[in-house]
């Protein structure tokens, strides 16, 4: 089609006023919401040089706040990895009664701010909570204390491998998997030889998602550490105490930390989705 | 895609050589349902329990106690400012990201998920170092007599930015789906340039503005780590909703804190389910065709 093929190199080669405007007008938008505020906090990290930046991201409060995030980051993200495959399993595979209503329960993290999040895990494991006595009783304490904290992660970052691996796996069809049943292998064979190289970048996908948001929850956190310095303290945590204290530098300096780990796990974010789509 | 997955009466799930081990099934079903159970039922409950725990005339004094009632009303009236705006700029983003060819397009497209993996909390930072009192472009807006920090300009500018991704996301394969042909087509036929944007290509991306729309609408009430930064929280002018329910817990008034919190959730997830309806309904529609 020639003219389709004409107009559409002109179109690439060179835009009419109109068209640079609404480039111009796009540009502007990103760089007022996304690009300035960035540069703005890389200038409010270094404001007092290097060396101050690096004594505050290193200093023991803040390397301690950094060792809890990455506990329960992982931690999060290891169990909603679990989980999260055999529930999508689960809702993929098996056929039950009332499907369609724990299908939609699975997206309520999304739909609750954080900070409800939090509430409910006081209402259940605080003072006079529902679920108090039981957990007494095996000697776990859940609310101010790093079990609850984990908790409140694990909560806010439940949806995302779920919702990732479970169109995959509906689209894939069983009939491979039956293949090796037929063949003699273990459910346990089938799903490590057969099921998991089909999913692995979509499973990666979302366990990237739920890692990104778990080290960077806050809110849900902030309800259930009960704000012990030091203990309970995360990354996120220490950012908002900084900024009570006015200690803005450090406040910057953790947040363009914070920051810098988020680009890198976007980076590999846009990655396993590339790879997603391909295969 | 083969037949098979597309043939519904083909796609039983359980395949008739899994019937043989009933108890893998079982327990892996039982594993899935317990652990949600366990991490969304149960707090669910206790939330609307609490929530309604003294009956229904005290949950809907709790609402009304000025504070809180104004308190929803912000979040209502930012969450919808926010709403629009994303649903102009995410729109117009997203055709220009597909649509043109120009310096840093790459870039631009690469940086629009970046709100999705930064935590809330360092964007409200974000915001604050640029726009806040002491902060670089403080002079300047002052000059302008605009106060962007601790007011509710703020509220929006945060709300904007981490619900930045949500219409752009989800405008944008339907952008690139339907090519140009249609919109070539058109204007070979004589329709004017904007008139095809107009007729043609807005019509087919409605659905997706409007999911796009709705997911940044149900983020936006309930987002509070970006929020609680730069909005100042003063009761009744800059305190929005989430921010409310933290004060709540902290005087440890639970009951107030998960009257609200109902109202809030009832909202989100509303527009949540109404997202995978609509979703639902476009897969039917392009499996029916």
């Amino acid at each position: 089609m020639p003219v389709s093929a004409a107009s559409q190199s002109q179109a690439q080669r060179k835009h009419s006023f109109v068209e640079w405007g609404l480039i111009a007008v796009v540009i502007a938008y990103a760089s007022l919401l996304l690009l300035g505020p960035l540069a703005a906090m890389v200038w409010g990290a270094f404001s007092e040089g290097f060396a101050r930046f690096w004594s505050e991201i290193t200093s023991p409060d803040v390397l301690h706040a950094l060792k809890l995030t990455v506990l329960l980051g992982g931690g999060a993200t290891a169990l909603n990895t679990a989980f999260g495959l055999a529930i999508a399993w689960v809702l993929v595979r098996h056929q039950f009664k009332g499907k369609r209503f724990i299908n939609g329960l699975v997206d309520l993290p999304f739909a609750v701010s954080p900070v409800i999040a939090g509430l409910m895990l006081i209402l259940l494991f605080g003072r006079d909570g529902w679920l108090t006595p039981l957990a007494d009783a095996i000697g776990l304490k859940l609310v101010f204390s790093v079990p609850g904290m984990l908790l409140a992660t694990t909560f806010v970052s439940l949806p995302f491998v779920i919702r990732e691996v479970m169109p995959i796996l509906s689209q894939v069809g069983t009939q491979q998997e039956e293949a090796a049943y037929t063949l003699g292998a273990s459910p346990w064979q089938t799903f490590l030889r057969v099921t998991l190289p089909t999913i692995r970048w979509g499973l990666l996908y979302g366990i990237s998602l739920t890692l990104a948001r778990a080290l960077g929850e806050f809110g849900a956190v902030l309800v259930v550490s009960g704000g012990v310095s030091g203990l309970t303290e995360t990354a996120t945590l220490f950012i908002f105490r900084s900024l009570d204290d006015r200690n803005y530098v450090g406040a910057y300096s953790v947040a363009l930390l914070l920051a810098l780990i988020s680009f890198v796990l976007l980076i590999l974010i846009e990655l396993f989705k590339a790879r997603r789509v391909e295969s | 895609m083969t037949a098979r997955a597309l043939d519904p009466q083909l796609q039983q799930p359980i395949s008739p050589v899994l019937v043989p081990r009933p108890w893998g099934t079982w327990g892996i079903r039982f594993v899935a349902i317990s652990y949600l159970a366990m991490m969304i039922v149960l707090p669910l409950t206790a939330i609307v329990k609490t929530a309604f725990q003294a009956g229904p005339v005290a949950f809907l004094h709790e609402l009304a106690s000025p504070i809180a009632w104004e308190a929803l009303k912000l979040t209502l009236l930012v969450s919808t400012i926010t709403c629009v705006i994303n649903t102009v700029m995410g729109t117009l983003t997203a055709y220009v990201l597909v649509r043109f060819e120009f310096p840093g397009r790459r870039l631009l497209n690469a940086l629009v998920d970046l709100p999705f993996a930064i935590p809330t909390l360092v964007t409200g930072i974000m915001l604050v170092v640029l726009y806040g009192p002491q902060g670089i472009a403080s002079a300047w807006l002052e000059g302008l007599g605009i106060q962007v920090i601790f007011a509710k300009p703020g509220i929006v500018l945060a709300l904007l930015l981490v619900t930045f991704p949500f219409v752009i996301r989800s405008v944008q394969p339907g952008l690139i789906e339907a090519e140009k042909d249609q919109e070539e087509a058109a204007f070979t036929l004589g329709a004017s340039k904007w008139g095809t944007v107009y007729r043609i290509v807005l019509p087919t991306l409605l659905p997706a503005i409007l999911t796009g729309r709705l997911l940044s609408f149900a983020r936006a009430v309930g987002e509070f780590g970006s929020v609680i930064i730069v909005a100042g929280n003063i009761p009744g002018i800059t305190l929005t909703a989430p921010v409310y329910v933290y004060g709540q817990i902290e005087s440890d008034n639970q009951q107030g804190a998960s009257a609200v919190s109902v109202i809030l959730m009832t909202l989100s997830f509303t527009l949540m389910l109404t997202v995978d309806w609509m979703q639902q309904r476009k897969e039917e529609v392009r499996h029916a065709g």
